[in-house]
């Protein structure tokens, strides 16, 4: 029998929860509420009536101090105590979503009653009492809108409603459970490929989602037709043509997402602009693979990579026996669907790869980065797409529960607006770790299941979720696209998880370790297998969250919290045995072996058995095409003419309430920044902490003052006019952001996060060759400019359908790298912040400005689309970067702040709001390259400048500086709380910083 | 002299384990062991060997059922391996003059089994507990805090007004009733107070007091001063480069200290 129990706040508390509904309500829907009061429901499964009660009133599932708890529905207030609701909400999980806190409620009542877990079941929901505004009461339909626009994604969960007069006949909602109803399922289908036509081919690809396209599938029947591995299967009493499990393996192996086939296709390549062409065989191995390569071997001894692309994550050297780690991922498409459930699985999901690098990392830092239109977009949505505003706030709200419940600091990060993110936004989850250099006398940083080793899975069950993760990443978004693709992360068990690892690490109670991520055991274990070229897995012991899976999706579930071991025989009990003990389940799959064959049974039945050369190495390489012609933009002058000093001012503080440059402190102060203690350069600093940081830093090791710097560029702006600058703009950024606050520029690593828009040209996407040369542009860039900088490339990785069809409209993002870098910073203490710390300080700037406005802050500001993209020259800007990091070592220089969006006058105005102090800058000192406007040289977005603030009696550093590099005094700080600027004796712009700080804050003050 | 050996109680979601011994070694402990919760009950690792238990910051079970609450509920209803009561070796280990520091979700811990306040010196009934705090967020920003020197709490004698992060989304105090209320003022149990520092004085406005907790309860003591409870983050503060203005040259006490009293106080014992 289902109970209810309903829990909430005591009558006379403030119902805290439920104004931030209310709030939300009012906020972004634009509807007037009266008050929202909220209601946490129980519904239970397998417990009796006496149990029930006992959890009541021991005050098991609610505190008795802040909440009232009734297995009846909770009274309406007296008279008296307000208002009776007018609209009564329910919203619960759909059957088979994850629901954690349904989970820690089972457990704790199992715990209590002393009954098995498996015993009971219990489902959330939440009931918003809502009371109306008497100057506009809601109807059922703006009630039924709210629900679903705001309460509820009804992709994931169900609601109803009840009007007071519906509750006052019938109070209360019936119990209702989520559960699923599934019969255990043994089915294993043959895909009869050996009969089918293209068009049957292509028509089972998309019916079933394996995205194969008819080379690949080809390439697979050939396969199956081939008579001695007709006899080979014959003999394992499996049919000649695959099983729907050797299907869906392949389809997933073979995915864009985890064979990355664009980055490793023959690209045709021709440049209209100077007739050349060229033959690109496989862009990665040949722009980032081997400009890392050539750096290792000319960094001979001092080479600090230590594992690069091969591992989940790439591998530096760190200090004092330590090694670092770093892993980016992206998770667009579920986030685009789920934003709550998509980003925390996102997060949680890139914990487990540094997690699964080596033996296995300690997690010391997070770092994201969003792309969103803007919050603020009034016009109407495509079909199927969110909300912008709400894409952010659930996006936001995910990686704040996937980070902070992990405990796990986020560190650094960004948020980048432009209104074709409205068809997919991005999100960038990125993870650092460290891992001792040597474990049990193994190097840390290595790993390698053997022959005989056991396949242990251990973490969460396995369900429904996120079947063709992989698959389904590598399509379109479009109005059908699957709901099963959206997981939601549960931090806690993978913490538990986390937990036992490291000490089943320090131990040496295994040999290798993998994460459970896009493709599930069947990506996992495939992996492994190579090292030792085989195994053998029983798909029926894998333990289930519900039963009514097939063996294949069992194999392909990319359900959350998973790690795969390859754990040896004598290891197994010790290992199993301090797992239970640990509260984490772990099961035996199977074991490795040298067979050459990806085996799998389900039970005594062999239902795949795939050659592993022909998993692994069998996809043919994609032919494609690239005509790369640079877009006809005309050159613009940006020029405000006749603007007097308040004029000017009003713009700056226009630029600075832009979304790509306001304050980020609604969504920074709401992650745990400094957790695990080692917090350097936190993300808001100045006076009042408020000011933006360049990049994070921070102390790993507690005992040591050694540090880490985390920095990143992005700028998909300069992407409409050539990619070839925006991947050299976003590198440049990086090692700039990192050098200012005291990052070694000769000590980084990069990681190359890509998001493209679909570059395969098709009908439906005439102009796939242009992206695909704004690809191969980008990627020569990253060569390029890897090898300038010295700057290897260790991991990375690409998302390439990022784009949306609906309503007959076609959206795609502007082509997006996310470039992070990481570095070794000897002692933090000599890291250094952007706000001006004292009165008297000259400032200075670092680097020639040139009039390069395209793609710039204020050229968007003004609607002017046209001119130049900045160019990055490496050669002078590495010697300044080494440079300033020589006089951050003497603690010489006082503040370090880049200029990037929204040029000088930009920067100028953030250092001022972190030190809470004026400056008085002189802008014919300013290092103009050309002959500009002052628009142009207050906005310019030129790269590699740095400003910097400097004690007086020590800028005779940096005027020494000044004899061989572009670096001028420029203005001083100044006392009088205005930020001046000035040609000549005439005042150009004067303001006061607090007028600067509320522009800057106003924005996203929510 | 005494030794003081530390456990920092760690699992299900705890996450400031590290820093946190890392800080009690920094205030001169002997030794200061990160613990798994399962070793308690595994009977691997007992209480009685250790003179100062630490309930680190973290997020047990993910804040289900409300902070702590469900972490409340392993204590109260497990017995370990010999059959003997969680709660049983808490109650030897406190009659034994032992310290308990909880921070963050471990105050939040402490509140709900009990521990704090124990007014009337009673143990292990919620006389108070930790709501949502009034901006309806979780927050990490610095604050400060003035120690009561009033109060009988050993951890937080003689120290001058503090400064660290808070780092949470429940930590309002509410009090059973207003008796309890006036109790936890008369008795000097308010510990540790929310302070504007430019007036030193308890303040009621965000964000300076951050979570809108009433009378700026920042930590309570209990009755005999061994139990300190506070929601901001002492560890947190325990190296120069830790202070948000620290490249300003700002600085304050650190949050070791609170951590130097409890290792003194166990000394002298």
């Amino acid at each position: 029998m289902l109970y209810r129990m309903e829990t909430g706040p005591h009558a006379g508390l403030e119902d805290t929860q439920g104004r931030k509904t209310a709030r939300q309500l009012r906020r972004a829907l634009g509807l007037a509420v009266g008050g929202v009061r909220q209601i946490k429901v129980f519904t239970v499964d397998g417990l009796d009536a006496a149990q029930v009660r006992r959890l009541l009133d021991e005050g098991i599932w609610h505190d008795p101090i802040l909440q009232q708890a009734s297995l009846e529905p909770l009274p309406l207030p007296a008279s008296g105590e307000g208002p009776a609701p007018d609209w009564f909400v329910e919203v619960s999980f759909r059957p088979g979503v994850t629901d954690n806190e349904a989970r820690t409620a089972r457990d704790t009542a199992a715990l209590v009653l002393g009954v098995p877990r498996d015993s009971l079941r219990v489902y959330t929901a939440v009931q918003y009492r809502i009371c109306n505004d008497p100057a506009a009461p809601l109807t059922r339909e703006q009630v039924q809108a709210l629900a679903r626009d705001l309460l509820c994604n009804t992709l994931i969960q169900r609601f109803r409603v009840k009007s007071l007069e519906e509750w006052r006949g019938d109070p209360g909602f019936a119990p209702q459970a989520a559960r699923v109803t599934g019969q255990a399922n043994d089915t294993v289908e043959t895909v009869p490929l050996s009969r089918m036509d293209d068009a049957a081919l292509l028509k089972a690809s998309r019916e079933n989602t394996w995205a194969l396209n008819l080379d690949e599938l080809h390439g697979i029947r050939a396969q199956f037709t081939d008579p001695a591995e007709i006899a080979r299967r014959t003999a394992l009493a499996l049919p000649a043509d695959p099983t729907d499990v050797e299907m869906e393996v392949l389809a997933q192996t073979w995915s864009e997402h985890c064979k990355h086939k664009i980055f490793a296709a023959r690209i045709d390549y021709v440049d209209e602009d100077t007739g050349r062409h060229e033959n690109v065989d496989n862009l990665y191995k040949t722009c980032i693979r081997d400009a890392t390569a050539i750096l290792r071997q000319r960094m001979g001894a001092n080479d600090y990579c230590k594992s690069v692309f091969t591992d989940n994550a790439g591998v530096i050297a760190f200090i004092n026996g330590y090694d670092a780690c770093i892993k980016v991922e992206t998770h667009n498409s579920p986030s685009a669907l789920d934003p709550y459930g998509g980003a925390l699985t996102g997060i949680v999901g890139v914990n487990r790869d540094p997690m699964g690098t080596g033996l296995g990392a300690e997690l010391v830092c997070n770092t994201d980065v969003f792309c969103f239109a803007s919050p603020f977009y009034d016009k109407a949505l495509p079909p199927r797409l969110l909300h912008p505003r709400r894409v952010l706030e659930g996006v936001r709200e995910g990686v704040e529960h996937g980070g902070n419940k992990s405990g796990i600091p986020t560190v650094n990060g960004s948020l980048v607006f432009d209104e074709r993110y409205l068809g997919k936004p991005l999100v960038y989850c990125g993870t650092v770790g460290i891992i001792p250099t040597q474990i049990n006398g193994r190097p840390g940083w290595e790993k390698k299941a053997r022959v005989d080793d056991v396949i242990v899975m251990t973490g969460g069950r396995i369900g429904k979720d996120g079947i063709h993760g992989a698959t389904f990443s590598s399509e379109e978004l479009h109005e059908g696209s699957p709901a099963t693709a959206v997981q939601i992360g549960d931090p806690i068990t993978q913490r538990k998880m986390y937990d036992f690892i490291l000490r089943a690490r320090d131990l040496g109670l295994y040999n290798a370790i993998t994460d459970n991520g896009a493709g599930g055991l069947s990506s996992s274990v495939g992996e492994m297998a190579g090292d030792t070229g085989g195994c053998v897995l029983d798909i029926a012991r894998a333990p289930l969250k519900y039963d009514g899976l097939r063996p294949w999706e069992i194999l392909l579930s990319e359900a959350q919290e998973r790690m795969t071991l390859a754990v040896p025989p004598d290891k197994l009990a010790q290992f199993m045995e301090l797992a239970a003990r640990m509260d984490v389940e772990a099961t035996a799959l199977g074991h490795f072996t040298a067979s050459g064959f990806f085996e799998a049974r389900y039970g005594e039945r062999v239902v795949a058995s795939l050659p592993m050369r022909f998993m692994h190495d069998g996809v043919p390489q994609l032919e494609l095409e690239a005509v790369w012609k640079a877009p006809d933009t005309p050159d613009i002058r940006v020029e405000m003419t006749g603007l007097d000093a308040r004029g000017e001012a009003e713009f700056l503080r226009r630029m600075l309430g832009r979304l790509n440059i306001c304050s980020k402190e609604y969504i920074i102060r709401q992650y745990d920044h400094e957790v695990r203690g080692g917090s350097v350069i936190k993300p808001l600093v100045g006076a009042l902490r408020d000011g933006p940081a360049d990049a994070g830093v921070l102390r790993p090791l507690l005992e040591s003052d050694a540090g880490l710097v985390i920095a990143h560029g992005i700028c998909p702006k300069f992407s409409d006019y050539d990619t070839y600058w925006m991947m050299a703009n976003a590198m440049d950024e990086a090692v700039r952001n990192a050098v200012a606050v005291g990052g070694n520029p000769d000590a980084l690593a990069g990681v190359d996060n890509f998001c493209w828009c679909d570059p395969i040209w098709s009908e439906k996407n005439p102009d796939g060759r242009y992206k695909l040369a704004q690809l191969v542009r980008a990627c020569k860039a990253l060569r390029q400019f890897s090898l300038a900088y010295g700057l290897p490339c260790i991991s990375g990785k690409d998302s390439m359908k990022n784009d949306y069809t609906g309503g007959g409209e076609r959206i795609s993002i502007p082509p997006t790298v996310l470039f992070s870098v990481l570095g070794v910073i000897n002692n933090v203490t000599c890291a250094q912040t952007s706000d001006f710390k004292r009165e008297g300080e000259h400032i200075y700037l670092l680097g020639g400005t040139w009039r390069e406005m395209a793609g710039s802050e204020a050229a968007d500001e003004l609607g002017l689309k046209g001119g130049r993209v900045p160019h990055v020259d490496a050669a002078t800007a590495l010697p300044r970067y080494r440079a300033i990091n020589a006089l951050m070592g003497q603690r010489a220089i006082a503040a370090c702040h880049d200029c990037s969006d929204g040029g000088l006058a930009v920067a100028l105005a953030e250092m001022c709001i972190g030190g809470r102090l004026g400056a008085e800058v002189d802008l014919d000192a300013v290092p103009a390259l050309e002959d500009m406007s002052r628009t142009e040289l207050l906005y310019s977005e030129s790269a590699s400048r740095l400003l910097v603030s400097i004690r007086p009696d020590l800028a005779m550093l940096l005027e020494a500086l000044g004899q061989w590099q572009i670096c001028r005094r420029i203005g001083t700080v100044a006392g009088d709380g205005h930020l001046t600027l000035k040609s000549g004796d005439s005042v150009v712009l004067r303001e006061d910083v607090e007028e600067l700080v509320r522009a800057f804050k106003r924005t996203l003050d929510w | 002299m005494a030794t003081v050996n530390v456990l920092v109680i760690t699992g299900y979601g705890v996450n400031s384990h590290l820093e946190t011994a890392h800080t009690a070694r920094l205030a001169g402990a002997d030794r200061a062991d990160v613990v798994h919760f399962s070793d308690l009950v595994a009977a691997r690792v007992r209480l009685s060997e250790y003179d100062f238990l630490i309930f680190p910051g973290g997020f047990l079970d993910g804040d289900d059922l409300g902070a702590a609450q469900a972490a409340a509920m392993r204590w109260r209803y497990l017995k370990d391996a010999a059959g003997t009561p969680l709660l049983q070796h808490l109650q030897d280990f406190l009659d034994q003059g032992k310290l308990i520091l909880g921070i963050c979700n471990g105050f939040q811990l402490l509140v709900k089994l009990g521990l704090l306040p124990a007014l009337g010196g009673v143990r292990f009934e919620r006389q108070v507990s930790l709501g949502h705090n009034d901006s309806a967020r979780y927050e990490d920003r610095w604050v400060h805090l003035l120690p009561n020197p009033q109060s009988p709490c050993v951890f937080t004698k003689g120290l001058p007004m503090l400064a660290m992060p808070v780092r949470h989304g429940e930590g309002k105090l509410v009090p059973e009733n207003e008796d309890c209320l006036r109790r936890l003022q008369a008795e000097q149990l308010i510990a540790l107070q929310y302070v504007d520092p430019d007036t030193g004085k308890p303040t009621q406005e965000y964000p300076l007091n951050p979570n809108g907790s009433i009378l700026a309860v920042a930590g309570l003591s209990d009755p005999s001063g061994r139990i300190l409870g506070l929601m901001p983050h002492p560890e947190a503060f325990h190296h120069v480069t830790n202070h948000p203005a620290w490249t300003r040259g700002e600085l304050d006490p650190p949050g070791t200290l609170l951590f130097v009293n409890a290792v003194r106080y166990l000394r002298g014992q």
